[in-house]
């Protein structure tokens, strides 16, 4: 296992305090408290952010650009996605948001909802003319997911869509785009992502998805908001504004929360799963080939899709209403025919196909105890043996998220059987009675026997 | 090595601990992904007939480093007409089964269909036991 691999949650260690919240909700089993702190192994991690919403002290965090880093950059576009208009409610124009980002240094916008249009198609395409071969057809779009395949379903891997998430897409297609019509080098213009999501940050930084990124970095939902609508208060969109962007249809919008993938791609046979642990049991069903009737599913790691996302800032409820309402008005001034409407947001000259960028998911198999099987087997007789002398009720205080883990750890050598208060206490108390037993054994005399006859044979000497 | 798993008769809510526990197993074993994958889904079936017409029984995974074999033996009623038990969608499970979504006939098949080497030795009223070899490549 290479330790080589990147994640972006790490653990603020001053505000740990040690409860194993993070440890007990974690998918992957991925966070020991050790030491007091609660520690990520950076094999397991994902990037789904659970333990970030679950921290009572909040030292949760991860790894997210700013937007000093756009500083950089001569030129920086700003992919903006639906979960960001879903911060706002329906009235609130999509031009005034995007007055809003321009007002905060970005030079152009790109809206992400033309990106959806297109990889809906891609999709829609593909499920159509799929053959044979394994099913359900799995989505690509959320990278949480992607990471949990690749960690816990490597089986599934050969089921998941080889087609690129909107974000990845639109970022090749904008840093060329923009290169030409602004006669400038790669190297001088920035393509941000306002993220939702550490997963989304961490694709950017080792994508498992698209061969070569062309997204500078991510910038956290929540840290630009506060920003965002103070500036929007006074902003007065630009003339025209609306012309120099460009944006999707209504379907491409739907992207940002639940069912909106299937329905910008018109599947019917097709089902919809959001929040870490329903996604995790419905990938176990499809590796148990439960589900090979349903032609395509959409998951999502966070509940309510990505309006839900860890670095959202309003309530992913409310977010969700803002959202449907956004696209009940948009559809009003769309063709009523699905695949006009959408056909009526794809305007983007070369847009690029899927196939020419996506790379496939590499497996990470991350439960092998041994890479010798041998060696594995034993140790997986000696966790056997550990786990019997545990008392079974997971109770997380060993800094483990279950017995079963902390008897894993302890054949690979990363904790003792006394981690458990159990099984040290049961120690101590035997040590106690030991000592007790052994203080009434000490003659009051203050001689032992061996002393004494050697008492002896000197006095009779 | 060897595990072994008891399947508790006729009790839905434990229906597939054991195949599970193999899984996890294999898993932690580091044999290929599709392998466990297969052996799951055998294993499972086995387990669900067991538990569903048999009253119950036991689960044995043998495992050497290029082979897994499991057996699934019962003390049930045993199969009389085993190659009609084999037809794809033939089931004799209950009404109350099938309203849980189980007796679709596609058990025994499936199980054949995803191991390597397939057998199953039943004789009525004594019992029926099934072995299904994989090899790990
Ligand atoms: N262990 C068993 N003991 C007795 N009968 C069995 C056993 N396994 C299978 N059968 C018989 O074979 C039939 C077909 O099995 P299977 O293909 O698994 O379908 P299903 O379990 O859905 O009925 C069962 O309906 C049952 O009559
Ligand atoms: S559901 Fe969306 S916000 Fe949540 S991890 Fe996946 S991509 Fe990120
Ligand atoms: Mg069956």
């Amino acid at each position: 296992m290479s330790d080589s691999y990147l994640h972006s949650v790490y653990v603020i260690k001053d505000a740990c305090n040690g409860c194993v919240a993070c440890v007990k909700y974690c998918p992957t089993e991925a966070i020991r408290v050790r030491n007091g702190k609660a520690e990520i192994i950076s094999t397991r991690c994902i990037d789904c952010g659970e333990c970030i919403r679950r921290c009572p002290t909040h030292a949760m965090t991860a790894v997210v650009d700013t937007l000093e880093a756009t500083h950089k950059y001569s030129y920086n576009v700003v992919l903006a996605a639906p979960s960001l208009y879903a911060q706002f409610p329906a009235s609130v124009r999509r031009e005034v948001i995007w007055q809003g980002l321009k007002m905060l240094g970005f030079d152009e916008i790109f809206d992400l909802s033309a990106a959806g249009d297109y990889i809906a198609q891609e999709i829609e395409q593909y499920v159509q003319c799929y053959t044979g071969g394994r099913k359900p057809i799995i989505s690509s779009a959320c990278p949480a997911v992607l990471r949990l395949i690749q960690v816990k379903f490597p089986e599934l891997i050969q089921q998941v869509i080889p087609v690129l998430s909107p974000g990845e897409a639109a970022a090749i297609y904008v840093k060329k785009n923009v290169c030409a019509k602004q006669n400038l080098s790669e190297e001088k213009v920035g393509v941000w992502f306002i993220t939702p999501c550490p997963a989304k940050g961490t694709n950017i930084r080792q994508s498992v998805d698209v061969k070569h990124t062309k997204m500078a970095g991510s910038i956290s939902e929540a840290s630009i908001y506060g920003e965002l609508r103070r500036v929007m208060h006074n902003a007065i969109p630009e003339e025209n504004l609306k012309q120099t962007i460009t944006t999707g249809s209504s379907y491409g919008v739907g992207w940002g929360s639940c069912g909106g993938e299937i329905a910008a791609s018109g599947l019917e046979n097709a089902l919809s799963v959001q929040g870490v642990s329903d996604v995790f049991e419905v990938l176990e069903q499809i590796s148990m080939n439960k589900m090979n009737d349903v032609d395509f599913v959409e998951l999502y790691s966070c509940s309510r899709g990505c309006v839900g996302g860890p670095f959202v800032a309003i309530n992913r409820f409310v977010a969700e209403k803002n959202l449907k309402l956004r696209i009940r008005t948009l559809r009003q001034n769309e063709p009523q025919e699905r695949l006009a409407a959408r056909k009526s947001g794809m305007t983007c000259d070369g847009f690029p196909t899927s196939e020419d960028y996506v790379k496939v998911l590499e497996p990470r198999p991350m439960m092998q105890l041994d890479e010798d099987i041998n060696v594995a087997m034993e140790k997986l007789e000696k966790m056997d043996t550990v786990l019997n002398t545990l008392p079974g009720i997971d109770c997380g205080a060993c800094g483990a998220p279950n017995c079963q883990c902390l008897a894993e750890d302890i054949v690979q050598g990363k904790a003792f059987e006394t981690d458990c208060i159990f099984i040290l206490r049961s120690r101590v108390k035997k040590f106690a009675q030991g000592m007790i037993e052994l203080s009434t054994q000490i003659p009051l005399t203050g001689t032992t026997k061996a002393e004494k006859t050697k008492e002896d044979q000197e006095n009779e000497s | 090595m060897e595990i072994k798993c008891e399947v508790p008769g006729n009790d839905f809510d434990r229906a597939g601990e054991a195949s599970a526990s193999i899984k996890k197993a294999l898993q932690r074993l580091g044999v290929p992904a599709d392998i466990v994958r297969r052996v799951a889904i055998g294993t499972y079936e086995g387990e669900m007939n067991a538990l569903i017409h048999a009253g119950g029984g036991v689960i044995k995974a043998e495992i050497t480093s290029n082979l897994t074999i499991i057996t699934v033996k019962d003390k049930g009623p045993g199969i009389a007409d085993v190659q009609q038990a084999m037809k794809e969608g033939f089931s004799t499970a209950p009404d109350y089964v099938r309203a849980m979504g189980f007796g679709a006939g596609m058990g025994l098949p499936n199980m054949m269909k995803c191991s390597d080497k397939f057998s199953i030795n039943t004789v009525v009223n004594k019992g029926t036991k099934i072995t299904m070899r994989f090899e790990h490549k």
